[in-house]
Order: C-alpha cells, then structure tokens, then sequence
C-alpha cells in the first residue's frame, strides 16, 4: 500500500472523530438554542410593540451584516480585554447560535407570515387567544413550511463550524490540520476532510428529506 | 322559526366602524331574540361581513355597542380589553365563507380542539360528543381524515360541526355557500336549515334568497353601510319598500334582464 493510502486510513477516524465528538455537537447545540432565540427573535420582530420590534430588527441586521468569523473572533479573541473569558467551547456555541438566531428569524418570521390570516380567525372563534393560536394553530404550520430552508440553514451551520477551529476547538477541521501540519500532506488531508464533511451533510440532506414527507401527510399533492 | 321567544339574545347599538377613510358600518342597530334566524343580504361591500365578523370579535367596531344577555356588555367607545373580547368570542362561534379548517389537524382534531383546548371538556367526552356531531351530518366515518380529502361541501359541514361543538349560544355563518361549487350548495343548506329548525340562534350572511324564505324570521338589507330595510321574509321578498332593495333583489333574482325600476 503506498504512504498516501495508509496515511488517509490512519487519519480517517482521527478526523471522522473530530466530527462526532465536535463539529455534530457544536452545530447541534448552536443550532437548539439559536432556534429557541430565533423564535423570540422572530416574535419580537413581528410584535406591535415597536421597541420589540426595533431591537429585532438591529440584531437580524448586525448578525447577517458581519462576517461569522470576526463574530467568532470578538468573542473570543475580544471579550477577554473587557474582562470576559470564555472558554473555547462556550465561545464558539454562542458564537453560532447567535448567528443562527439572526438567519433562522427571519425564516420563522417569513413561515409565520405564510400562514393565512384565516387560521388566526379559525383560533379566535373557537375561542382562543392570540398566544394560544399561536402555539397550537400557526406553528404548527409554519414548521412545515420552514423545515427546507432551516435544513439549510443547518447544513450551513455543519460546515461553518470549521471555523472553530480558528479558537482552538478540537473538531474535525482541525484534527485534520493537526494531521497536516505533522505529515506535511496538506492537499491530502484536507481533501480527506472536505470529503468526510461532504458525507456528514449527505446524511443530513437525507433526513431533510424524511422530516419532509413526514410533515407533508396532510397535505395534498399533485392538484 | 316556532321556536322563537321574546328574550332577546344580544343586542347591538350604533355600530360604527371605517377602515381609514372608509366608512363600512354608520350606526348599525340589531336584535337577535333566542332561536331567531336573522338574514343579512346585500351587495358586496355593503358592510353585512363586517357586522358579523364585529359580533363575533373578529373586527372591532369604532364605536356603538354589543350587549348579550347575561353578558358581556361592551362599549366600544373605550378600547377592548383581552378579557371582553375572549367573552364576546364565548358567545358565538363562526362558520366562514373558506371554512378555514386547520389543515394539520385531522376532521376529528379540528371539531375538539375548541372543546378541549378552550373549554376544558374531558378528551373522551369531547370525543363522543364530535361523533355525534359529525354523525348528524354524515361525515362520521371521515373523522380520521385530514381536509385537503374531503370535498368542499364535506369541508364546510365540517366547519359548521367546529362551530357548534362549542355550543355557542349564537351560530353565525359568513356567506357559507358562495365558494362551493353549485352542486354541493344544497347539502350545507339543508344542514343549516335543520339547525334553525332545531332551534339554534343565527345570524347568516348569505345570497341564497331561496334559504332566507324557508329558514329566516328576519331578513335585513343592508347597502352602503346602513341597514335600508328590515322585515320578514315574506314581505322582503314579495314587497320589499324601498327603491335599492328592489333594484338588489331584481338584480338577483334577473341577472340577465333590464332593470325594471
């Protein structure tokens, strides 16, 4: 077996590794608690209330206008001269979710919108109040319209997270570049690392699809 | 129509509502006694949605009054609180023109959600009572179907069904029949007919003359705004007083004829 095949095996779990026990946990994490932001964040946004409404607005704008890498780098690299530190993890997890919180809203805000007034109106009369309809009417069906474009946004986050590796987070991309440095085989193994990210997000596209046909049961197709 | 008492129900009083500079309602006055039928017809745009969708809370007057019996009582001079609109929505429930069913929610689903999510009716007892509802109206055996599988008509006779399993003391019906196709028309109206028969309160805005005949105690019309004529169903149709009615319900009845006033 030639030296570049028996490096590229020895290296596949380290990196494949790297993957399980950092990029998929960080990009779960941010993704759970950017969602729950992104909900508030939305809300806010769509609020009568005009403050609510304004500050929504103000971080949507901030995170989508500023590139994820200085987001990442002030947090980390920035905070520690105002007297924050935060640990590399912790860093890098409110580093995403912050920036999905900021891409997701407005998907939740526009699927929101999407539903028709009519089903507000259908809640009211059966006697519900804005809030109730809210969780149990239009969410409900604003997930379903929102599951293709989070995936995306989720598929985003799983590559975006090789960033962290830029704060010293142990993850895939930067066991690669461990690997690298030492062997000297660059091209190699960071092809090797685009190639295991690339399966990671094939899995993830074929999940896309099964929540998809899952949700879409009520309703009709082909008409 | 027998069933009529003299208590009235609710009582409505100035009703007065723009949408900018828009006048849709200018003082409307309405009474609704206990298992009365009232009609509202009228050109499009002559504000009968409006007052409907105001009863209900759907739309809030600028002003005037909406008084039920045994409460609430609301003046709309001052801005509504949560609380009232809940308890004015208590009272009635709608049955709308695009039945608006919750399309994630199967036939069943959609008839308890109200009873149980709302009124705290036990699930089983929620249950049974929407099999007996659906029963009434043939679509038993559709309970576990979603609504993009039923027909329009099935739809909307679902859609009366979520409203009456709330047992509201008053049923109001905006233009339930104008988006079926004709064929079906006649299902949904027998199903109305059968429940101002039984007794049920309603208030049913609509351009089926024929329903206002057989089913109405009260027909109103209203143009522009204003409730021109008001009488029984009888009279309206046959000898109806004033110059727009006439010109309203030739144009109706004649679609393709000269006017003839």
């Amino acid at each position: 077996m030639s030296d570049s095949a028996q490096l590229f095996l020895d290296s596949l779990w380290p990196i494949v590794r790297g993957g399980l026990t950092g990029t998929i946990p960080l990009a779960l994490s941010a993704f759970a608690i950017g969602l729950v932001l992104a909900l508030i964040v939305a809300l806010m946004r769509l609020s009568a209330n005009r403050w609510a409404s304004s500050l929504a607005r103000a971080y949507i704008s901030v995170i989508r206008g500023t590139p994820l890498l200085v987001q990442l780098f002030v947090i980390f690299y920035g905070l520690p001269s105002i007297g924050v530190l935060i640990d590399p993890w912790p860093s890098a997890v409110v580093a995403f979710s912050l920036n999905v919180g900021g891409y997701a809203a407005e998907v939740i805000r526009a699927a929101i919108l999407s539903v028709p007034k009519g089903q507000w109106e259908a809640g009211y009369t059966i006697g519900m109040s804005r809030s109730q309809s809210l969780r149990r009417l239009i969410l409900p069906q604003a997930a379903r319209v929102s599951v293709p474009p989070l995936s995306n946004t989720f598929i985003s986050l799983v590559k975006d997270t090789s960033l962290a590796s830029m704060i010293l987070v142990t993850e895939l991309f930067r066991e690669a570049q461990k690997i690298a440095a030492f062997s000297q085989e660059f091209m190699l193994l960071y092809l090797q690392a685009a190639l295991v990210y690339w399966v990671f997000c094939l899995v993830l596209s074929m999940a896309q699809g099964a929540l998809e046909t899952r949700l879409d049961r009520y309703v009709a197709h082909g008409h | 129509m027998s069933h009529m008492d003299t208590d009235p129900l609710l009582r409505a009083s100035g009703l007065r509502k723009s949408f900018g500079d828009l006048e849709v309602l200018h003082s409307i006055d309405l009474t609704v006694r206990k298992g009365e039928v009232v009609v509202l017809i009228g050109p499009s745009g002559s504000g009968k949605t409006t007052v409907l969708r105001s009863l209900n809370g759907l739309e809030t007057p600028d002003g005037g009054r909406i008084e039920f019996a045994g409460g609430p009582d609301l003046d709309f001079a001052a801005p509504l609180r949560k609380r009232d609109r809940l308890a004015l929505r208590d009272r009635s429930a709608m049955v709308f023109q695009q039945h608006n069913l919750f399309p994630h929610k199967t036939v069943l689903q959609n008839v308890i959600e109200g009873p149980v999510q709302v009124q705290k009716v036990p699930k089983a007892q929620a249950i049974a009572e929407a099999e007996a509802l659906l029963d009434r109206v043939g679509l038993r055996e559709k309970r576990d179907v979603y609504p993009f599988q039923l027909s329009g008509g099935q739809q909307q006779r679902v859609g009366i069904v979520r409203a009456l399993a709330l047992k509201p003391q008053l049923l109001l019906f905006d233009e339930p029949t104008s988006a079926l196709d004709p064929e079906l028309v006649g299902d949904v109206l027998t199903v109305i007919k059968e429940l101002a028969d039984e007794g049920w309160t309603m208030v049913v805005v609509t351009h089926e003359l024929s329903f206002a005949r057989a089913a109405s105690d009260e027909v109103l019309f209203m143009d522009g705004g204003v409730i021109v004529e008001r009488s029984a169903p009888q009279q309206m149709f046959t000898n109806p007083q004033h110059r727009r009615t006439r010109q309203f319900l030739d144009r109706i009845l004649n679609p393709l004829h000269e006017r003839q006033d």
